[in-house]
C-alpha cells in the first residue's frame, strides 16, 4: 500500500536515507530522495548515477541507504536498472527471489540525464522496463563545481559558461527532456519540485504504480551552484514554479495535466534576481537578454497550457 | 603435452559429446543456452552479430528461459550486465572489437566490482581504418581491466572455454568477469567438426550460481560501488589482484573437472613438440593450427622446431611460461596486433617480462601477423622460424609477415 500522503503517516516512517551524508547544507536533493522514497511504501531497489547525491552519500565504509543501492557509473543509470530489473524478473521466474516486488529507482542529475546519459535512458525507456527516473535537475554540473548542462537556462552565469566581457553567461536556451521522454509514449512523465510535496509525492505514488516506465524531473535548487543562501531552498523551489520556469505538470498515459497553476504568474526577474548566478542580467545594460530570457518562459508555458488543453 | 584437439582413438569419456558441423559463434551460442544464464545483454556487431542472433532465436522458441536484454550499444550491454549480476543473476554477453572499445569505461566497473559476467569476445581490428575482420587489437586493449581472459583456437575450444568460464567466473576465490576469445571469421564464421554436449550435463557441470551480496536480498540491504579514496581504494585494487592470482588455480580446477567428464584436456598452455626443442614461436588463438603443419614440416627437414601457445592471457601464466621455454634457444612471439609506440607488441612483452622474472633470459624475437584479417600462409611463419635460427637475427621488433613495403 502506498503511503497515506499526510504528515503525521509520513514522520511515522522510517528514513531510507540516513542523516550523516555529506550533502551540503541547504541541497534539496536529500528532501526530495527522502519524500520519494516515503511516497513509495514498498520496499526500493536504487540505482545512483555519479554525481552529488552518489558521493556524498556513500563514501566507503559508510553508506547512508537504507535500502539496496547500487552505483555503476556516470551515465549508465538507467542501464543498470534495467538490469537489475531483467534479473529480477530471471530470478523471480525460478522462485529465487519471493515476497512483494520492489520499486526500481533511479536518481541522477540533469547531467547524467540530459547530457552524458540521454542515450541510456531513452534505450531504457524504450525497452519498457519498469523503473522509476527521477531526475535531480539543479540545471548545471554541480558535483563538479557548477559547470553548464543543457539544463542550464540561457544567460546563466556558470563555470563554463563564465560573464565575460564578450560573452553575457550561457549562450543557449535549454533542451526540453521532459517532453523529449513523453515522447517515447511510456505510461507516467511529469515534472515536480520539492517545494510542493504532496504534488511529488503523488506523482510519485502514480508512477510507481504503472506497469512500465515512469520518468519525474524535479527542479533541485542546489545554494552553492545557483549562489542563494541555504535556507532559501523551498523559497526558491516554490519561486520556480510561481515564475513558470519550471511548471509542474504531469503526462500520464499520453494525457498531459497541468498540476500548478500560479494564481498570478510572477514576472522572471523576481526568479533571477533571488539568485547570484543571474546577478549580472540585472544590469540595466543586459535587460535586452532578461528580456529574451522571459519570452523564453512565457512562449513554453503557453505551449505547456496549450499540450494541457487549458490555453 | 596437452593438446586442445580431441584425440582419435583415445577412450571415451563418460559423457560424450553429438558430432555437429557449425561455426564457432553458433556453437558458442549453444554453450549459452546451455549453461543457462538468468540475464544475457548484447548489441550485435560483426562478427560476433552470429552470437546474438542464435541466442534471440533460443529466447524467441523458448529454449532457453533468459531474461534477453536488446540494449541500443555495446556500452549499455555491459551496463545492464552489471546490474543483473549486482542483482545476484547469471549474466552473459558478446561483442568483437569497436563493440569492446566503447565498453572500455565498464570492463574495469565490472571487474572492480567482482562481477562473474562471462563475455564472448569475438576478435576483431579496431578502427581506425575501419575494418571488421580478425586481429587482437580489441582484447590487447582490455588486458588490464580486471578480466581474466581465455583463448581459444578452434570452435571445439570456444564452446569448451565458454562453458568453463562459468566456473571460473563464479568460482568464489576467482569472483571476477571473464572474457572467452575468439578469432573473428577464422572460428566464428567458420564451421568444424565439433562435439555438442548433453544440456542436462553442461547445466550439472556449471551448477547453481549462489552470489555473496545479492542486491536482491531487500532483508539486508547493500550498497554497490561505493565512494572510495586514497584510504580503501588501494587496497580494493590488491584484493582484485588476489582474485586475478587465484584465477590460475581456477582455470586448472575447471580444466581437470571438464576433462574428467567430457574427455577433452586443456591448461594454461598448450605446447606441440616443446621439450626438445631448440627454436619456438609463442602464439594465441587460431593461428596455432597452421603453425603445428610448419613445425611438422621444419622437424621432417631435422629443425627441433616447437610451438607454445597461450590459452589463459590473463592471468598471464608467467611462471608456466618461463618453465616451458626453459631449454629453447631461440625464441620468437607472433602478435596479431600492435602496441604503438612500445618496447614491443602485447604479447612478446609479456614473454619477455616472464623469461626475464623467472630468470630464463633467453633472448626474444617478435613478428606481427594478421593485422586486420591479412592472411598469413604456412610459408611466412616458416620464413620466421627460419630467421630465428639465422645468428644474425636480433631480439624485439623483427618486423611483419606478409606486410608490403613502401619501395
Amino acid at each position: 500500500m502506498p503511503a497515506a500522503l499526510t504528515l503525521r503517516a509520513l514522520t511515522a516512517q522510517q528514513d531510507q536515507l540516513a542523516p550523516g551524508h555529506g550533502l551540503c547544507a541547504g541541497c534539496s536533493e536529500s528532501i526530495i530522495v527522502r519524500q520519494v522514497l516515503a511516497a513509495l511504501g514498498r520496499p526500493a531497489v536504487v540505482a545512483l548515477a555519479t554525481g552529488c547525491l552518489e558521493v556524498a552519500t556513500t563514501r566507503y565504509p559508510w553508506t547512508a541507504w537504507q535500502v539496496p543501492t547500487v552505483h555503476n557509473a556516470f551515465e549508465n543509470a538507467a542501464t543498470t536498472i534495467s538490469g537489475v530489473e531483467a534479473a529480477y524478473r530471471a530470478l523471480a521466474r525460478r522462485g529465487k527471489v519471493s515476497g512483494e516486488p520492489p520499486v526500481f529507482v533511479v536518481f541522477a542529475g540533469d547531467g547524467a540525464t540530459y547530457d552524458i546519459g540521454l542515450q541510456w535512458l531513452s534505450g531504457a525507456l524504450e525497452r519498457g522496463h519498469r523503473f522509476l527516473y527521477v531526475c535531480l535537475n539543479n540545471e548545471g554540473y554541480m558535483n563538479t563545481g557548477a559547470q553548464r548542462s543543457s539544463a542550464t537556462i540561457q544567460g546563466t552565469w556558470t563555470t563554463t559558461t563564465p560573464v565575460g566581457t564578450v560573452v553575457p553567461g550561457k549562450p543557449q536556451w535549454r533542451k526540453d527532456v521532459t517532453a523529449i521522454v513523453a515522447a517515447h509514449h511510456i505510461p507516467y512523465v511529469a515534472q515536480a519540485a520539492p517545494h510542493h510535496w504532496k504534488d511529488l509525492m503523488a506523482k510519485v505514488q502514480k508512477a510507481a504504480a504503472k506497469q512500465g516506465p515512469a520518468f519525474i524531473n524535479v527542479l533541485a535548487p542546489c545554494n552553492r551552484g545557483w549562489r542563494f543562501e541555504p535556507e532559501e531552498t523551498i523559497r526558491l523551489s516554490r519561486l520556480a514554479a510561481d515564475t513558470c520556469v519550471w511548471p509542474l505538470f504531469e503526462v500520464d498515459e499520453g494525457a498531459w495535466k497541468l498540476s500548478y497553476r500560479p494564481a498570478q504568474k510572477r514576472p522572471i526577474v523576481d526568479w533571477l534576481k533571488a539568485q547570484g548566478r543571474f546577478s549580472h542580467l540585472l544590469d540595466p545594460q543586459r535587460q535586452d537578454l532578461a528580456l529574451e530570457v522571459q519570452s523564453r518562459v512565457d512562449q513554453e508555458w503557453q505551449q505547456l497550457l496549450s499540450r494541457c488543453g487549458s490555453g | 603435452m596437452t593438446t586442445t584437439i580431441a584425440r582419435r582413438g583415445t577412450k571415451r569419456p563418460p559423457v560424450p559429446g553429438t558430432p555437429v558441423a557449425m561455426n564457432g559463434a553458433a556453437l558458442v551460442a549453444h554453450a549459452m543456452r546451455q549453461v543457462r544464464p538468468d540475464v544475457v545483454a548484447a548489441y550485435p556487431i560483426t562478427p560476433q552479430t552470429v552470437i546474438t542472433e542464435t541466442f534471440s532465436e533460443f529466447v524467441a522458441n523458448g529454449r532457453v528461459h533468459t531474461e534477453f536484454v536488446p540494449v541500443e550499444s555495446e556500452h549499455a550491454a555491459m551496463s545492464a550486465c552489471i546490474g543483473a549480476a549486482c542483482a545476484g543473476a547469471r549474466v552473459q554477453t558478446a561483442t568483437s572489437g569497436p563493440g569492446l572499445a566503447l565498453m572500455w569505461e565498464v570492463l574495469g566497473i565490472a571487474s572492480g566490482l567482482r562481477l562473474p559476467i562471462v563475455m564472448h569476445l569475438c576478435t576483431r581490428a579496431l578502427s581506425a581504418p575501419i575494418d571488421i575482420l580478425c586481429d587482437h587489437s580489441d582484447a590487447m586493449a582490455m588486458r588490464e581491466t580486471g578480466w581474466v581472459m581465455l583463448v581459444g583456437e578452434n570452435v571445439q575450444e570456444a564452446y569448451d572455454n565458454a562453458i568453463m568460464a562459468v566456473k571460473i567466473a563464479e568460482d568464489p576465490r576467482v569472483s571476477l568477469p571473464v572474457a572467452n576469445l575468439l578469432d573473428g571469421f577464422v572460428v566464428t564464421h567458420c564451421m568444424e567438426r565439433a562435439e555438442l554436449l548433453p544440456d542436462d550435463a553442461v547445466t550439472e557441470f556449471v551448477g547453481e550460481y549462489s552470489p555473496t551480496h545479492p542486491l536482491l536480498d531487500l532483508q539486508h540491504p547493500v550498497t554497490v560501488g561505493a565512494l572510495d579514496f586514497h584510504d580503501y581504494y588501494m587496497e580494493h585494487r590488491r584484493q582484485q589482484e588476489e582474485g586475478m592470482a587465484n584465477a590460475k588455480q581456477a582455470v586448472e580446477h575447471a580444466a581437470r573437472e571438464f576433462a574428467s567428464l567430457f574427455g577433452r584436456s586443456y591448461g594454461l598452455l598448450d605446447t606441440y613438440q616443446l621439450e626438445d626443442a631448440e627454436v619456438a614461436m609463442v602464439v594465441i588463438g587460431s593461428a596455432a593450427g597452421t603453425l603445428r603443419m610448419v613445425v611438422d614440416g621444419l622437424r621432417r627437414e631435422g629443425v627441433r622446431a616447437g610451438l607454445l601457445r597461450v590459452r589463459c592471457l590473463r592471468p598471464f601464466p608467467s611462471q608456466e611460461v618461463a618453465n616451458a621455454l626453459k631449454g629453447v634457444q631461440r625464441i620468437g612471439v607472433l602478435d596479431r596486433s600492435l602496441a604503438l609506440g612500445a618496447a614491443g607488441e602485447p604479447l612478446w612483452s609479456d614473454v619477455v617480462a616472464a623469461l626475464a622474472t623467472h630468470g630464463a633470459g633467453h633472448p626474444v624475437t617478435g613478428w606481427v601477423y594478421g593485422v586486420g584479417g591479412r592472411n598469413t600462409p604456412p610459408g611466412q611463419f616458416r620464413q620466421a622460424f627460419l630467421a630465428l635460427l639465422d645468428p644474425a637475427t636480433q631480439p624485439g621488433r623483427a618486423g611483419y609477415l606478409g606486410l608490403r613495403e613502401r619501395r
